[in-house]
């Protein structure tokens, strides 16, 4: 039973961390990039070929990053600078980086077992020597989660992180501020998958391999962690949207894991978060239907 | 000093749709006239703004500000010197940030948006100043989001924020149209106060005739694409309302509507 539990933290924490990135797109950009299905693998891939070659394993956290940042930017260019719609931006980046992915990792599955790892090294064993491998993994995984937390969320505190959040919402006011709002855009985008390939190299270093097909659906998991976080804490004010869509992660894991327990196969998972996500969105749409959904604290104020 | 050169403007060339919007159109504003355009639907007012905004591009013609050719200038980059505020009062602000967070992204225009705090705190007593002095309250509602505003208050705010920082002209793109009557008197004195106090240039288009009579120094009635009434100074004193209304009519039923 513990281990289903850290289970479901091992791969929530990999997870929120797409989140993040799904968050910056989906939430304050609004715009749907489907590129972190390329890139959340190319973090995974890059991490695979780096470890295999001998690479120290926390380099490959930065590398990862600012590999899915390039491909956020080439989104965001196909999408701003060429006028191409921004669903379809995504699904071009995606579709390329397969073949770049399989080119980077050499082969459709890249095993690192034997290698070390930031969850499995001499350092790490001797500081938690005698924990099992998945409590390591996810006292690890929840520092790593952490830091990046309060990162995002003092990004979106600075003058830089303001203008991005203006973006999303309204992009004239962003020209009106004497800005180019397609390059905030861009750097929006950057950031989204920066985070994607950064989970992608998570996930590769805690399962011990590359595996190409890794990534199919990745924006819709991502998604529904947003949108679970979102819907069930997003209007509470004394937390902050990171800390929602993390737990919402969570809660997507959970429920994954209840479902296999209770008898379907880990091939009837993309099935499982189709229907999950399927249900979270509808029950919100209802809600706000039959008027039980308040708009965000109006009322009062309303009244000029 | 603004310019329009020579201003060719055709809405889908080469169709069947074909429509001429500007042809061979100059206008001369000079530094400080606060000029009211009117005139009907579809006579030109709000693509003149679009055009000397860089929001629409020309077919042909120059837009010149201040002895400077801006007309490849991107609309982004005209905001430097240009500040508008739109009919639809959500349009100048960001509904998912709170009131201090606009003031602050707003006063941050012109400066670097890097990775310094958002919001700087020593700047909160002048935000509050500048609020209060709308007269609206909002001055105590720092960490309200502006998305729960009235459409007056957040009009309010739009004009505040786009003249906070040093600009040369003000666009007015029928800001007061979405508003009720009350709220629009308010909005408008308050914008006359703001053009004169900060000596800046300013356009307005409007539908309310009362106003194009009554604030600026500078009428200009549009249709078609051309100017049939510019009228400044004395002229514009000595013309009501009821002049206006009935030249108005008359180009309508020129028309045929």
């Amino acid at each position: 039973m513990s281990s289903i539990i850290l289970g479901i933290f091992e791969e929530g924490l990999v997870y929120a961390i797409l989140s993040f990135g799904i968050y910056i797109t989906y939430s304050i950009l609004d715009f749907p990039d489907l590129s972190v299905d390329g890139t959340y693998p190319l973090g995974a891939a890059v991490t695979a070929a780096m470890i295999a070659a001998g690479a120290d394993p926390l380099l490959t956290l930065p590398v990862s990053f600012l590999a899915g940042a390039l491909c956020g930017i080439l989104t965001g260019a196909i999408h701003v600078k060429l006028g191409v719609r921004d669903l379809l931006s995504g699904i071009i980046v995606s579709t390329g980086l397969y073949s770049v992915n399989l080119r980077i990792a050499g082969k459709s599955n890249l095993p690192i077992f034997s290698k070390d790892s930031i969850f499995s090294n001499p350092v790490v064993d001797r500081i938690f020597s005698g924990a099992s491998s998945q409590i390591i993994n996810v006292i690890i995984l929840i520092l790593i989660v952490l830091f990046l937390k309060l990162l995002l969320d003092a990004y979106l505190g600075t003058r830089s992180g303001y203008l991005l959040r203006a973006c999303g919402s309204n992009r004239r006011l962003v020209v009106a501020l004497n800005r180019d709002d397609g390059r905030v855009k861009i750097l929006g985008l950057a950031l989204a998958n920066g985070f994607a390939a950064f989970a992608g190299c998570m996930m590769a270093q805690k399962q011990g391999y590359f595996e190409l097909s890794m990534g199919t659906g990745m924006m819709v998991i991502g998604l529904a962690n947003v949108i679970i976080g979102m819907q069930l804490f997003g209007r509470l004010s004394f937390m902050k949207a990171t800390t929602a869509v993390t737990i919402g992660a969570l809660i997507y894991r959970a429920c994954v894991a209840a479902a296999i327990n209770a008898g379907l196969e880990p091939g009837d998972m993309k099935l499982i978060t189709a229907a999950l996500f399927l249900l979270i969105i509808a029950a919100g749409n209802l809600r706000k239907r039959t008027g039980l959904h308040k708009k965000a604290s109006g009322g009062k104020e309303a009244a000029c | 000093m603004l310019s329009l050169v020579d201003i060719n403007k055709f809405y889908d060339p080469g169709t069947v749709n074909e429509m001429c919007l500007f042809e061979d159109y100059s206008l001369d504003i000079n530094d400080g006239e606060f000029v009211s355009i009117v005139g009907s639907n579809g006579s030109g007012k709000t693509s003149l703004l679009n055009i000397i905004c860089g929001s629409i591009p020309l077919d042909s013609g120059r837009v010149i500000v201040n002895g400077r050719d801006v007309t490849r200038m991107p609309e982004y980059r005209r905001a430097a010197f240009i500040g508008r505020v739109y009919q639809n009062p959500a349009f100048g602000t960001c509904p998912d940030m709170t009131i201090l967070e606009n003031m602050s992204l707003a006063d941050t225009k012109g400066k670097s948006f890097n990775l310094r705090r958002g919001t700087d705190r020593r700047r909160i007593g002048y935000y509050r100043e500048q609020l209060s002095a709308l007269g609206l309250g909002l001055e105590d509602k720092l960490d309200v989001k502006v998305g729960s505003l009235s459409g007056g208050q957040r009009q309010a705010m739009a004009l505040l924020m786009s003249t906070m920082t040093d600009i040369d002209f003000l666009i007015l793109d029928e800001h007061t149209a979405a508003l009720d009557p009350k709220t629009a008197d308010l909005i408008m004195e308050l914008t006359d106060r703001i053009v004169r106090g900060q000596r800046l240039t300013a356009l307005m288009v409007t539908h309310n005739l009362r106003y194009a009579v009554e604030y600026g120094d500078r009428l200009i009635m549009m249709h078609e694409g051309k100017n049939v009434i510019d009228l400044s100074g004395r002229q514009k004193a000595d013309t009501g309302v009821d002049d206006l209304l009935s030249r108005f009519n008359a180009i309508s039923v020129e028309c045929g509507n």
